[in-house]
């Protein structure tokens, strides 16, 4: 019988076992993309091909927000002929892409993150930098 | 003695770490010292206000009234540009959260293996291949992070910077990735705007002397002129010396935009050309690395000023408890992690960025954590045991107590 944990009661009742940290890939520059390389300590909780889809999906989130193509070229050479006022009222490429991610990350928690006991942060909210996996104790309540 | 806990809360900004100052509740990030700032920003006004007042008349008059509308409207975007430029985050990268730290110590520790006593470990690098060029990244012992590639530590606003350039007493801030763009619209569009002024002062002398007579133009004080002609010396001089700065500043910033090098790299000489080492991150193609630059996205800032934490303050009747001081950490359930922090390795003095112990700069990072919702509101009754925890980590000292 699968129970579903809601995020809620994961944080208010489970304890913090551990943290996992994946890191930044720069191999292909400044862009950001995140390591697919699956942590030992994830073994035990999650299929090594989900989570490198899920990391996978990320950077190609992160790949389309950070792409320099005629939209990005548009939108920047619209924006320094008004004197970048115009983000006063629209919403630049990268925001945009920023909350389709935020949106994915809930959503992975929810289907298949939250019922093994782990959290995924979103990276923005850690700069950008690494994508914070939270182990919660395993209470045995899974599956 | 238990203690009495009050939350309240407060936006990020506040307790950011750092030596920036803030304003607009968080919207305006600028650096400490902002003196030269007001400075430039006296120079631009100061000289276009005599110019629209006593040469625009007459040029209006006798050329074209698109003349003065056309210095308007590029002193506008001048200053548009350098508020941006001077309010904006330049992508400053936040520090590391201690479980953070901690992970990356551990690493370290794990890649340096044993070292013997009495020996100094190696220094904390990184080596990461990017197109084919090996390229090392820094631990920043204030940030507790291994730097990106392109960033730096600023000392003076005590943050690691993304893409960072340099940092700039003008615009009283620092130049990176989030606000290069702009600095160099400043500097281009400040550069055309000199130009502009100074021509028409030119023009102007020289269509009144074309009236008058030479000389007598320069010595006489006709009637518009009623201080016998100090604005226009004023706007001149002004004019003069600014070009040259301003114009060869617009020339560096326009070979290093269209080589895709920062001022900082360029200075250490990173990408020279000496053992073969070229720089990675060039498209190889002057438009294609003008258009990364200056068109490229527009990178939103990773430090969410405004947002809000928990801020707890406990009043406790203990005379030696640390956390009478207001800003003790918001709280957590991370603080029962079974993977205690590891004793921090003490710090290495690196050439460039030495910094002081790690204790100050725990202090220091009195970062938000997040593990709970923001909107979660304790429960008011948990009782705290009284501050003994050695950790110099201000935020490890309150433990909340979660078992129900």
């Amino acid at each position: 019988m699968a129970e579903t944990h809601s995020l809620q009661d994961m944080r208010q009742q489970a304890a913090v076992a551990a943290k996992v940290f994946i890191q930044r890939d720069y191999t292909n520059g400044t862009v950001c993309q995140f390591q697919t390389k699956f942590p030992s300590d994830l073994e035990t909780r999650i299929d090594k091909q989900q989570f490198e889809e899920t990391v996978r999906t990320l950077n190609n989130l992160y790949a389309e927000a950070e792409k320099l193509g005629s939209q990005s070229y548009i939108e920047g050479c619209l924006a320094c002929l008004t004197a970048y006022t115009v983000f006063l009222c629209m919403e630049t490429h990268y925001e945009k892409v920023l909350k389709k991610i935020a949106k994915f990350v809930q959503e992975q928690n929810d289907k298949i993150y939250a019922p093994r006991g782990l959290l995924l942060t979103d990276p923005i909210e850690r700069g950008l930098r690494v994508i914070e996996v939270t182990i919660f104790e395993d209470r045995s309540l899974t599956r | 003695m238990s203690a009495v806990m009050i939350t309240k809360k407060v936006r990020k900004w506040e307790k950011l770490p750092g030596k920036n100052t803030f304003c607009c509740d968080g919207r305006v990030m600028m650096a400490r010292q902002k003196g030269v700032f007001y400075l430039t920003l006296f120079l631009i006004v100061g000289t276009c206000s005599l110019f629209f007042a006593f040469e625009c008349p007459y040029l209006a008059v006798h050329l074209s009234p698109a003349i003065p509308v056309f210095a308007v409207v590029l002193f506008l975007f001048v200053i548009a540009m350098l508020l941006r430029t001077s309010f904006s985050d330049p992508g400053v990268l936040p520090r590391a959260l201690p479980e953070e730290a901690t992970f990356i110590e551990m690493e370290i520790e794990a890649a340096n293996g044993n070292v013997p006593a009495g020996q100094r470990p190696p220094p904390r690098i990184r080596n990461v291949q990017i197109n084919n060029q090996i390229v090392k990244l820094k631990y920043c012992y204030t940030c507790k992070i291994f730097r990106p590639p392109r960033a730096s530590h600023c000392s003076i606003c005590d943050n690691c910077v993304d893409r960072f350039d340099h940092h700039c007493p003008w615009v009283g801030n620092c130049v990176g990735k989030r606000n290069y763009r702009y600095f160099y619209l400043f500097t281009l569009s400040l550069s055309l705007l000199t130009i502009y002024i100074f021509t028409f002062d030119i023009v102007h002398v020289v269509m009144r002397s074309v009236d008058n007579g030479f000389l007598k133009t320069l010595k006489e004080t006709p009637g518009t002129y009623p201080f016998n002609h100090s604005p226009k010396k004023t706007t001149v001089l002004v004019c003069f010396f600014t070009l040259w700065s301003v114009v060869g500043l617009t020339g560096f910033h326009t070979y290093l935009i269209s080589l895709n090098q920062t001022t900082n790299e360029d200075i250490k000489g990173s990408w020279s050309g000496k053992n073969r080492v070229q720089n990675p991150y060039s498209h190889k193609n002057i438009i294609k690395n003008c258009c990364e630059v200056l068109c490229g996205p527009t990178y939103p800032s990773v430090l969410d000023r405004r947002g809000m934490m928990q801020e707890d303050s406990s009043v406790s009747a203990t005379p030696a408890a640390p956390s009478s001081s207001p800003s003790s950490s918001s709280s957590n359930p991370v603080t029962q992690t079974t993977k205690t922090t590891a004793p921090l390795i003490p710090n290495e003095h690196t050439p460039e960025d030495a910094k002081p112990s790690i204790a100050a700069s725990a202090e220091k990072s009195c970062s938000p954590k997040e593990e709970l919702p923001p909107d979660s509101e304790l429960p008011p009754d948990s009782k705290v045991p009284p501050l003994a925890s050695p950790e110099t980590d201000a935020e490890a000292s309150i433990i909340k107590d979660k078992t129900h």
